[in-house]
């Protein structure tokens, strides 16, 4: 049984649909990435899984437990990550983690053990007598996804978990969270703009204006752009083309001086195309599709350009719903 | 016979049981409160400025104004205000404790509790009785003072004292959690402070008799829950009980409506926690 059910979810402030009718399912002790632009519908997606708003139609279930109906339940069978900091900045990491089990109904003599362990997974056990607003973003984001950890989850929510860090408190964090699943046995949803982070993820979902336009593994979704595409400088473009044409039955394409050919398999077909064309290569270079190309192939346009302004209307629009309703 | 182990999965039983679900409940209660307590302990010039604002009013206003009150009113000024003053604190430090949680809106915190698996009850319940706390350690600092005013009172009264201090902290503070429902940022608190906080503090008996008042703002005494907890500490500190500076209603009445609303503020504010559209 899948972990996570969605079934034709939508959710509308008034004209504005901000999810329209998605599906998926997510099996456990997996990464679910949830990928697309901002404003696409991630995080109202996420809200509704998490019980934090209601959804217009449709059905979600978490652990077996429906979101819409048994929140309680569900709440008890997750974690989070918020997008912003949630963190009580006047209290220690300690403190703020105590706060956390607490609240979750964690049992008095295992309280001090989980903090612990928590702290120690992220490396932030030294620093847990601090008080967090002394905290880097990096450190800020590590103790967030421990506290999400403190009442084993079966499931943590983490939206856009690296935004706003710098590479190396992210490459830190992605370390922590792809040891989650075996570790402490949970599965991870996961939402992303960043299309190179979506690697890591067993299984993948894009998302662009509230409908899911693709899914399936990285691998499979970048199948879908038609393969990977190797560049060579050689000393005889013309001569070589036609040898590739030979060799191959692909046309290579010249551009700026160099030549490309689109391939399926373009590691085996470098060694190939080296002996065929002998001391004619002067460079190869194989470049393999990413998320962001199957992005730009489905939607037309990439995944990064995000319409800053566009976003704040949709935000607005939200507030201004809430506040007539 | 041999004990069978649980065929659900252990995270399938958790928090099933009903015992369990009140245990939950009580500890997020308990952590609320323990967080405000916490903060309080390690905010000294929270604690410095609470207790220098009564002390402000009682020795500057009530000393000046004492030369404008007639001496056969029935107890001199400083006296008068003292329940005023005991009220303005625990009317302060409750609303400060409550509209803290805009701060939380604002710093994002408040997500963190809401997410978590306990009814919107008992978050309520849990920031009041936060408040509750720290606004009568500070009314219980400022009723310390009152053999310096000249006033007597017995170890009954100020177990009293103590009891309506509660009862009044716990009203202010579910008020103030019900106004910081409608407030999304911290600009917002000045308004809160200038067209809520500050009338109702002058409109609660605390400065001047409700009696005396014209109609229309004798009115809106009554409507203010601060003035019947200001006129049960009158009623329990005044060795009068009749004269212009009296109280003004029964203690009965009095501790009746502060417990009525206390309830009506905590069912309407955790009604507006729920879930949001």
């Amino acid at each position: 049984m899948p972990i996570i059910r969605v079934e034709n979810l939508v959710k509308s402030y008034g004209s504005l649909t901000a999810v329209d009718g998605i599906s998926f399912e997510v099996e456990e002790g997996t990464i679910f990435g949830f990928l697309g632009p901002n404003g696409a519908g991630k995080t109202t997606t996420i809200n509704v899984l998490c019980t934090l708003i209601s959804a217009t139609s449709g059905k979600a279930f978490i652990n077996g437990y429906d979101c819409l109906k048994e929140p309680s339940r569900v709440r008890k069978s997750i974690g989070i990550v918020f997008q912003d900091t949630t963190l009580d900045k006047d209290l220690t990491a300690y403190e703020n983690l105590v706060f956390h089990a607490y609240l979750y109904g964690v049992k008095k003599s295992e309280i001090k053990g989980r903090v612990h362990d928590a702290l120690n997974f992220v490396q932030l056990y030294e620093r847990k007598d601090d008080l967090v607003k002394k905290y880097s973003g990096g450190m800020k984001r590590r103790l967030e996804v421990a506290r999400g950890l403190i009442h084993q989850p079966r499931v943590l929510f983490l939206d856009e978990p690296t935004l706003g860090l710098d590479p190396q408190s992210r490459a830190n964090l992605w370390g922590v969270i792809t040891e989650m699943p075996k570790k402490h046995n949970v599965t991870i949803f996961m939402t992303t703009h960043y299309m190179e982070e979506a690697e890591v993820c067993d299984k993948i979902a894009i998302i662009d204006n509230g409908k899911i336009i693709a899914e399936g593994s990285p691998e499979e979704l970048k199948k879908t752009v038609g393969g990977d595409v190797i560049s060579l400088r050689t000393r005889d473009n013309e001569w070589s083309a036609g040898e590739i044409r030979k060799m191959f039955g692909i046309d290579s394409v010249e551009k700026d001086g160099e030549l490309y050919l689109t391939t399926g398999r373009g590691d085996s077909c470098i060694p190939e195309l080296i002996r065929g064309l002998g001391d004619n290569v002067l460079s190869v270079k194989l470049q393999r599709p990413t998320i962001n190309d199957v992005f730009l192939k489905l939607t037309g346009k990439a995944i990064r350009d995000e319409d800053v302004s566009g976003m704040s209307n949709i935000k607005e629009e939200v507030r201004a719903y809430r506040r007539r309703h | 016979m041999f004990h069978l182990p649980p065929l659900t999965p252990p995270y399938k039983r958790r928090g099933n049981k009903c015992h369990e679900l009140i245990f939950m409940e009580f500890n997020a209660i308990y952590v609320l409160v323990a967080r405000e307590f916490k903060k309080f302990i390690r905010e000294r010039s929270r604690l410095v400025s609470a207790i220098a604002r009564p002390l402000l009013w009682l020795f500057l206003v009530g000393a000046g104004m004492s030369r404008l009150v007639s001496p056969d009113a029935g107890m001199p000024y400083t006296q008068f205000i003292f329940p005023g003053i005991l009220g303005m604190t625990i009317l302060f430090s409750s609303v400060f404790s409550s509209i803290s949680i805009i701060w939380d809106k604002e710093f994002g915190f408040f997500r963190e509790i809401l997410a978590a698996p306990v009814s919107r009850m008992s978050i309520v319940i849990g920031k009041g009785l936060s408040g509750t706390v720290v606004s009568t350690i500070q009314a219980a600092i400022v009723l310390m003072l009152f053999p310096v005013l000249g006033l007597r009172l017995g170890p009954l009264q100020i177990v009293e004292v103590l009891i309506i201090s509660i009862a009044l902290s716990f009203c202010i503070s579910t008020f103030g959690i019900l106004l910081a429902t409608f407030y999304e940022s911290y600009e917002s608190f000045s308004v809160i402070m200038n067209f809520i906080i500050m009338p109702m503090f002058f409109l609660s008996g605390a400065m001047y008799p409700v009696k005396l008042l014209p109609k229309p703002l004798a009115v809106a005494a009554q409507l203010n829950p601060l003035t019947y907890g200001i006129d049960a500490l009158k009623n329990v500190i005044f060795p009068v009980e009749e004269g212009p500076m009296s109280a003004d209603f029964g203690l009965v009445t009095d501790m009746a409506v502060i417990l009525i609303l206390s309830f009506a503020f905590v069912v309407i504010s955790a009604r507006l926690f729920e879930r949001k559209k």
